[in-house]
């Protein structure tokens, strides 16, 4: 099962890598990022106060890119179904969809904040929290992707409806993630990891139902 | 009802419904070591339904199965990447398989397929597409074949060559069952004829 699990996620990582499909979000999430200080001015208390806020939409709007890509390609392809043939879970074919995509969108993002973060004139621990709050985040963005693009395999549209799915879910990290910039105490960072570990031991089992349910 | 790791491929009185409709029922066939069986009938009457049950990929509407412990599937799908060359697709499922390079090698060998072993697949014809799809299910190893319309596209040449493979894969011992409008060039034990059950069941 260990050795299974290597090949798919490794399979999943080589071919996003390769395919261009990493940078997408990263190059959307720095526009979105270089779009925020022409639109509000070069005001630098301005850019302080609101920058991290808008970093983490950005980072949600990234995340609806990959969505069409997930898991739809590989359903139409006949992939899942030779794995389901070799007896291999549907719970497992989406756990190791959220460790690959995670492994290809997380840390392409994190770069990008941190890169972005200079537009916005962010530094010391402000920047730390940021990027702190968005490491924890981004495992959470993963499962919700692979939850929504399980969800919407095969249905058409499935890219609005993604961003309408997405956009109620993402609300708690929103409020904990964007909210641990400004608080001292570090418990909107507690409170971001635990919302962010619901949501990443319920994908494989979400997402697993998901794909039982669009074979039938 | 289902049970894996038999020897056998047995189905007692097996029905599948999709959607609201009813495709078979009742239907009960065995298959042992080196038997191969063939489905027929016409389209839409639940070929590649009954495959797909017996692959585990659809649940019976009712009735029991019992299978081997390893089933490979060809249908029309290839579930190899589009844009890596084939030796370098069917990679990955060796390696999901526990089979090396040199088994790669041999099942497009086998497949009739050396001279585009290096290949990207986006490239390959109808039958070429078909032929790498029998690749992937020579290599497998399975004990049993469930093939979907596996002459599909092939010249007469390629269906020889088929035919020889599924011959060696039954003298090891191997099963197959096969829904084929296509004459396959080996000997069917069993020969199953699904029927529509609205024309059975019509009113007089």
């Amino acid at each position: 099962m260990i050795g299974a699990l290597k090949t798919l996620i490794w399979r999943d990582v080589r071919q996003s890598y390769s395919s261009g499909g990493t940078w997408l979000p990263v190059i959307f999430y720095l526009s979105a990022a270089t779009l925020f200080p022409f639109a509000v001015g070069p005001d630098r208390d301005l850019l302080l106060q609101t920058g991290g806020g808008i970093l983490w939409i950005a980072a949600l709007l990234a995340t609806l890119l990959p969505l069409d890509r997930l898991i739809q390609p590989d359903l139409d392809n006949g992939l899942y179904d030779q794995l389901i043939v070799r007896g291999i879970t549907d719970e497992l074919i989406a756990f190791a969809r959220l460790i690959s995509h995670w492994l290809a969108f997380g840390p392409p993002l994190l770069f990008a904040a941190f890169l972005a973060s200079g537009l916005m004139g962010l530094e010391g621990p402000p920047l730390v929290t940021l990027l702190a709050s968005l490491a924890i985040a981004t495992p959470a963005l993963a499962g919700l992707a692979v939850m929504i693009a399980a969800l919407t395999a095969g249905l058409r549209g499935a890219g609005a409806l993604g961003g309408l799915l997405l956009v109620p879910l993402a609300i708690p990290l929103l409020i904990f993630g964007a909210g641990s910039l400004a608080d001292q105490s570090g418990s909107a960072l507690l409170f971001l990891s635990a919302v962010s570990l619901l949501l990443v031991a319920i994908t494989p089992f979400a997402a697993g139902a998901a794909l039982k349910a669009v074979r039938e | 009802m289902r049970d894996e790791g038999g020897d056998n491929l047995r189905a007692e009185a097996l029905s599948c419904v999709r959607g609201d409709k009813l495709l078979f029922r009742d239907l009960s066939f065995a298959l042992t070591p080196g038997q191969a069986g063939l489905v027929t009938g016409p389209n839409g009457v639940g070929k590649s339904s009954l495959l797909r049950l017996i692959a585990g990929l659809l649940d019976p509407f009712s009735g029991r199965i019992q299978t081997p412990a390893s089933i490979a599937l060809c249908d029309d799908r290839m579930a190899l990447d589009e844009n890596l060359p084939l030796q370098k697709a069917l990679r990955f499922w060796s390696q999901l398989d526990g089979k090396t390079d040199d088994d790669c090698t041999a099942a497009i060998a086998a497949a009739g397929m050396g001279y585009l072993a290096e290949v990207p697949i986006r490239y390959f014809s109808t039958g070429q597409r078909q032929r790498a799809r029998l690749a992937r299910t020579f290599l497998s190893a399975a004990n049993l074949w469930l093939l979907d319309e596996p002459a599909n596209g092939l010249d007469t040449a390629s269906v020889d060559l088929l035919g020889q493979s599924l011959q060696a894969h039954l003298d090891r011992g191997g099963m197959i069952l096969a829904a084929s409008h296509i004459a396959l060039p080996i000997a069917f034990d069993l020969k199953l004829e699904l029927a529509a059950l609205e024309q059975l069941e019509a009113p007089l």
